[in-house]
């Protein structure tokens, strides 16, 4: 393990301000964000190549995607109804919304098997921090930034190419909703990171979401209705997460309950992750006795 | 022999701890697989007035994913780089350098053992999925095709392993060697075949794709299979294969000589 593996110096409780009401308390857990983020820094620049290397890697598997969706296009006019730079946009946007979830949650859910087998998860579970926060936020992962903003040059060259010219509403809600699909994205990960408390290992748990994130970047429209499109759509909602906030873009919303659908999938994908957290730690028993 | 018969032997043993691993692993990797043939089976359907798209028909198109996975399974590198980069970043192979067994060929055993038994453990989410899929599944050409896959497939598997053996030998320089895997593994995924048929890509592009050794890493076995080489240039290629896999083993054996020079066995 790193040196600076341990988490920041956590502020000292004060259970007298926690009560006084809600900022005082969101201020305090900025200030231990803030913390956090510093040390995510000073831990991503002493190994210097790596992280330039990482970032390589990355854009290599998003050109990789890119061209799949070139070959694809040479090939035919439309997927479904999706033009070419349709497509793009949405691989971007898949791309953007995945890299973003990296950048701030990917590590730390994985992290979670590896907390309960060292049995550094008793350590965690003391501090005067909600445990969930601290764990989902422990490191920030700075390359990945770098590779949502590689992902946005190709959504505004795909936008170009569409002569798309988003109201600043819309260009609004598709932030929105991209925080939205990463939520998902991040729920849904931390749920399995939870399960992971007694079966599979971390690498078992990546890649299998690996799998599903490869899902988020297909049109909807190149599924027809059956058992897959439905579970995909409306249990793991892989098939929504992009779709909807490109949609809301290029003006192809059947109809604003697709934005209320990702939305309420949201708010389900995370009671759900919860309530397997606290079941979790509920039946967590520590490693070390 | 019998010693790597039994490192072979004792590979089973320790690959079939992770067998659930390994069931969920096959059994996840089918989504998107699920997710490819959907979109190319809209494609088709986008494009009624053309039964084919660059020479395939939706059902080989669909057989040459299916047979992707299988070869895929048969062959690919899974644990086995992140092992040889441990063995010797931890001084793990100081071992090895005394004991009359061959590290390339004991690595290649266990290789062998952990492909036999992720095979048998696919065997069932694939062989359900293949069964559902079977109206898309076209038979091969011919027991010639059918054998010269096999052989080809074969030399896939060896040329697999021999690279990123290769690969992982990098860690007696470089104390992190995964974003080297990972780079050669996109290379691999795109050049070999896993996300299309290359042989939809223009044509000097194609062509010039057959001057690496990628193609010979998963296109080549399944494009024997479903008749798209066959006669001369089916032999040329495996002789090519054949050849490529030659000179992986020898830079394997140029590396690891080079490699062992530098050891100086940290913590053995």
């Amino acid at each position: 393990m790193r040196q600076t593996d341990h988490p920041a110096k956590s502020p000292p409780s004060e259970p007298a301000r926690e009560a006084a009401g809600q900022p005082a308390g969101l201020r305090r857990y900025a200030g231990v964000y803030a913390a956090l983020c510093r040390n995510s820094v000073v831990r991503e620049m002493s190994f210097k190549t790596n992280f330039l290397l990482w970032i390589v890697v990355e854009l290599l598997w998003f050109a990789l995607q890119l061209t799949f969706v070139a070959v694809i296009y040479q090939h035919t006019e439309r997927i479904g109804t999706w033009t070419k730079w349709q497509v793009v946009l949405l691989v971007g946007a898949s791309n953007l919304i995945q890299q973003l979830f990296t950048a701030l949650f990917l590590s730390n859910c994985v992290q979670l098997s590896e907390h309960v087998r060292t049995g550094r998860l008793d350590f965690l579970l003391l501090l005067p921090v909600n445990a969930r926060f601290l764990i989902s936020l422990r490191q920030v992962d700075l390359g990945a930034f770098v590779n949502a903003a590689s992902a946005l040059t190709v959504m505004s060259y795909a936008a170009w190419q569409l002569h798309l010219t988003p109201r600043p509403l819309q260009i609004l809600g598709f932030a929105a909703l991209a925080a939205v699909g990463v939520s998902i994205h991040y729920s849904l990960m931390f749920l399995l990171a939870s399960v992971s408390f007694w079966t599979v290992r971390a690498e078992g748990i990546v890649w299998g979401y690996y799998n599903l994130f490869n899902l988020a970047r297909l049109p909807d429209a190149a599924f027809r209705p059956g058992a897959f499109k439905v579970v995909f759509t409306f249990v793991l909602p892989m098939l929504l997460v992009a779709n909807v906030p490109v949609k809301l873009l290029i003006d192809r919303l059947s109809s604003p309950l697709e934005m209320l659908l990702l939305l309420g999938l949201a708010g389900a994908c995370f009671a759900a992750s919860e309530w397997v957290w606290r079941f979790s730690v509920k039946h967590y028993t520590s490693a070390s006795s | 022999m019998s010693k790597y018969w039994h490192v072979f032997n004792v590979g089973i043993q320790n690959t079939l701890v992770y067998r659930m691993n390994f069931l969920f692993r096959a059994t996840f990797a089918l989504i998107p697989l699920m997710g490819t043939l959907y979109l190319w089976r809209t494609i088709f359907a986008s494009n009624p007035e053309r039964g084919q798209i660059a020479g395939y028909s939706l059902a080989s198109m669909t057989s040459y994913y299916l047979l992707v996975t299988v070869v895929d399974a048969l062959t690919a590198v899974t644990e086995d780089d992140w092992q040889i980069a441990a063995d010797i970043r931890d001084g793990r192979i100081s071992q090895f350098l005394l004991k009359p067994l061959d590290y390339l060929a004991y690595r290649l055993c266990l290789f062998a053992a952990g492909r036999f038994v992720y095979t048998l453990t696919a065997l069932l989410p694939a062989g359900v999925f293949l069964a559902i899929q079977h109206e898309y599944l076209v038979p091969a050409a011919d027991w010639l095709a059918v054998g010269a896959f096999l052989l080809a497939t074969v030399l896939t598997a060896l040329l697999q392993f021999l690279m990123s053996y290769t690969m992982a030998l990098l860690a007696f320089w470089v104390l992190e060697i995964s974003t080297f895997i990972f780079i050669v593994y996109a290379l691999e995924y795109l050049a070999g075949g896993h996300l299309f048929p290359l042989d939809i890509l223009p044509a000097p592009l194609a062509q010039a794709l057959n001057f690496t050794p990628f193609p010979y890493q998963m296109y080549f076995p399944v494009s024997i299979y479903l008749g798209r080489v066959s006669g001369r240039e089916m032999w040329q290629g495996l002789a090519i294969q054949a050849v490529w896999v030659a000179l992986a083993f020898f830079l394997a054996r140029f590396v690891w000589r080079r490699g062992i020079r530098r050891y100086s066995a940290y913590g053995g």
